[in-house]
């Protein structure tokens, strides 16, 4: 198939594999911020065909598993509610609010529908006048201007009974608040080229300046990935700290205009709560005051402050890349995609469901794939 | 360390920290209901039969965990199966729930290497169902049993209440002979044994889900619904010794290997690059986050055969309208009992696993 197969050949990888080895005199330890880009790593075992000094670590791109559980908490609680039709993306469904799903509310009989589209949404509502239609709002850059495409619709179509609980998140303030913790270990890294479609990539360049580290934009094949790492390595081994385009066939530097005109019409940009995270200053998009009807929290008030029992989740060090799923004491054990104790073991971009999925056991000596290269 | 972590993101900080940063919620250990994953294939069903129904009925032709159970009487020996059918939309490109409920059945008897000969029909229709529907759906049912030699022989019909079905259900049982000495099980299956697969996987899947989300594609997908018995006895006929046969349906390609691997306490190894997806399918699947080991098929097997009859058994396949496109995917061996590996495209080994539920699709 065009655009993928070429992106996924067993030789073509070898050879990229082999020139990043090549380049490679130091270790050096690169994240990869987007949660697609960690499963294409772990599903086709991309890092396994690096050298032993290249550490890949995995970044909280993933919007399912930062969406805070005050927010799915209270979801939850609108999802239940008979006047409501609760929409969402599928991947929230499963994901663990403080004692329930959205998968166990809609057994309770809380209608709650999967949806592709935030404009399906839209159209429910105007099916169902005598119903509240929530859509659950939750995404990078990438989703956000369908989502806004959403609330335009809505107002201009002057429809009353939709309104969204918004959870948008922004990549750029996660990776400065990762820069800047004293315990980064994170050297150089590979940016999600899908925000960057959207958003370009201006903002990620100051970035690179201040904290002396090289940024690829990088796609989510296989060998999209391998060649990100060795834009990266490249760089890292020369000591500059740029950000590099390796996503051009999707990605400008200025990005898409029109997505970002719809993006700022509708949300303005404010502080968010990331799970695992905390608090990140400017990180999150809420509603412009003026398509403020569409709040759903002004609807059905705000996210009482979420009472968490302490479990031995390490998510939070799993989201910021500190440690790896597999370190987690209980991780297959006491931690699975049935029984999560953590939103990353249940999200289809969540690490530690990538791992568990595809790599059971500690990944083996990569001596192994010695055999695989050139 | 963690305390550090916290403190330097609180830093950051304009509004004070609400929780704890570092901890997750109490898991939900406990379902005390069913959900809907408990009959999508997926590991939740799994848990559901090893913890309901298997210590309730117990019994050595319920604990083979065949696609249909195998009775000998005197000297014949019968299979036996059924099945429930419960798809939405009812008509769907390729096929409609009519169809599905007779070759489903038939393959279940397919698999355990028998001739399909009977089947029963039961009916749970909701009130209101337009009797052109159900006329639709029983002629589907006539031709389907027609083409594969089948006779219905007895039936039930039950109707409901208003909004306490969905249209239509149907299930059926069926009864087939075994015309053979092959012992066709997940317990047979050898250590050297060969993998073959029919044709391209997740057609049906894809095309009931593309109609169910209106999702459209520029050329029409069908369903590869279809009856798989014919192809199955003219192995057996030719004298490929077969030693295991599975229909792929919910839960994909990966269900049925992972499955057989864990009833054979073996290790499966397949390749990624030998297992054919039609361009349709893989676009919707890069589309929607879906895999398509996982997707569902209604007219796809997959036959564990000796390493020495591969071609043999690949010629008489493609003389076969329903194989095609059918290729060798991979082999058993020793290795970890119950484990599925794959080698994917970039020739890395990985783990194939069951799903937790149905997939469902992604965020971006």
């Amino acid at each position: 198939m065009k655009f993928v197969d070429e992106y996924r050949g067993k030789d073509a990888a070898a050879r990229m594999a082999a020139a990043i080895a090549q380049v490679t005199t130091r270790p050096w330890t690169i994240m990869e911020i987007c949660g697609g880009q960690t499963h294409a790593i772990v599903k086709y075992g991309v890092d396994r065909l690096l050298p032993d000094t290249i550490t890949l670590i995995h970044g909280p791109g993933c919007p399912v598993c930062v969406t805070p559980v005050e927010l799915i908490d209270k979801a939850l609680e609108i999802a239940a509610l008979p006047e409501v039709i609760f929409c969402s993306f599928g991947d929230m469904l499963r994901v663990p609010g403080s004692h329930s799903d959205l998968l166990a509310v809609k057994a309770n009989g809380g209608d709650v529908r999967i949806v592709y589209a935030p404009l399906d949404a839209v159209k429910l509502a105007q099916r169902h006048p005598e119903k509240q239609v929530v859509f659950f709002a939750v995404g990078f850059e990438t989703t956000a201007p369908a989502t806004a495409l959403a609330v335009l619709q809505a107002s201009r179509l002057n429809i009353t009974n939709f309104s969204m609980l918004v959870a948008h998140v922004r990549v750029p303030p996660a990776m400065e608040a990762i820069l800047a913790a004293p315990h980064n270990q994170v050297q150089g890294f590979l940016a999600a080229g899908h925000v960057c479609t959207v958003m370009g990539y201006t903002e990620y360049e100051p970035l690179a300046q201040r904290y002396r580290t090289p940024i690829i934009v990088t796609g989510f094949e296989p060998l999209d990935i391998l060649h990100g790492i060795y834009l990266c390595v490249k760089q890292l081994e020369a000591g500059r700290a740029s950000v590099e385009n390796q996503y051009a066939r999707a990605v400008r530097r200025e990005g898409s205009r029109e997505a970002q005109q719809l993006i700022s019409e509708v949300f303005e940009v404010t502080h968010r709560q990331w799970r695992g995270l905390g608090a990140i200053t400017d990180s999150g998009l809420g509603l412009r005051e003026r398509y403020a009807g569409f709040d759903t929290v002004r609807r059905f008030g705000a996210a009482a402050p979420g009472a968490t029992t302490p479990t031995e989740c390490i998510s939070g060090l799993v989201l910021q890349g500190v440690k790896k799923p597999q370190e987690c004491p209980a991780f297959g054990k006491r931690c699975t995609p049935e029984q999560p104790l953590g939103a990353p073991m249940v999200s289809t971009e969540g690490a530690c469901a990538a791992y568990y999925r595809y790599r059971r056991s500690p990944p083996h000596s990569r001596a192994t794939l010695q055999e695989t290269k050139p | 360390m963690t305390d550090d972590i916290d403190t330097v993101i609180t830093s950051r900080l304009v509004r004070p920290v609400i929780e704890p940063a570092l901890v997750c919620p109490a898991p939900i250990n406990q379902h005390t209901q069913i959900l809907l994953a408990h009959g999508g294939g997926g590991r939740l069903m799994q848990q559901l039969l090893d913890s309901v129904f298997l210590p309730a009925f117990a019994n050595p032709l319920l604990n083979a965990r065949h696609d249909g159970a195998v009775i000998e009487l005197g000297a014949t020996r019968l299979a036996f199966t059924t099945d429930s059918y419960v798809v939405q939309p009812l008509f769907f490109p390729g096929g409609d729930i009519g169809s599905l409920a007779v070759n489903g059945t038939i393959n279940d008897l397919a698999m355990c290497g028998a001739r399909p000969l009977f089947l029963s029909a039961g009916f749970i229709i909701e009130e209101g169902l337009p009797m052109e529907t159900l006329q639709q759906v029983v002629t589907s049912m006539r031709h389907a049993a027609h083409a594969a030699g089948v006779t219905i022989v007895t039936g039930d019909t039950k109707v409901v209440d208003k909004g306490k079905g969905d249209g239509l259900f149907i299930n059926t049982a069926g009864i087939g002979i075994i015309e053979h000495s092959l012992r066709i099980a997940p317990d047979a299956v050898q250590p050297g044994d060969a993998i073959l697969l029919s044709g391209d996987i997740g057609r049906h899947g894809i095309a009931i889900m593309a109609m169910r989300e209106g999702l459209n594609f520029e050329s029409a997908l069908e369903s590869d619904c279809a009856a798989l018995a014919a192809p199955v006895l003219e192995l057996i006929h030719a004298g490929i010794g077969i030693h295991c046969l599975r229909d792929l349906t919910r839960g994909g390609l990966a269900a049925a290997l992972i499955e057989i691997a864990e009833a054979a306490r073996l290790q499966i190894d397949i390749e990624e690059s030998l297992i054919p997806v039609v361009q349709e399918v893989q676009g919707a699947c890069e589309l929607l986050g879906l895999d398509p080991l996982h997707v569902a098929n209604e007219g796809r097997f997959v036959a564990f055969i000796p390493a020495a009859h591969v071609n043999q058994a690949l010629d008489i396949f493609r003389l076969h309208p329903l194989g095609q496109e059918a290729c060798l995917i991979g082999h058993v061996q020793h290795g970890i009992a119950g484990r599925v590996t794959l080698q994917s495209r970039i020739g890395v080994q990985r783990i194939v696993d069951r799903l937790s539920g149905e997939q469902l699709p992604r965020i971006c």
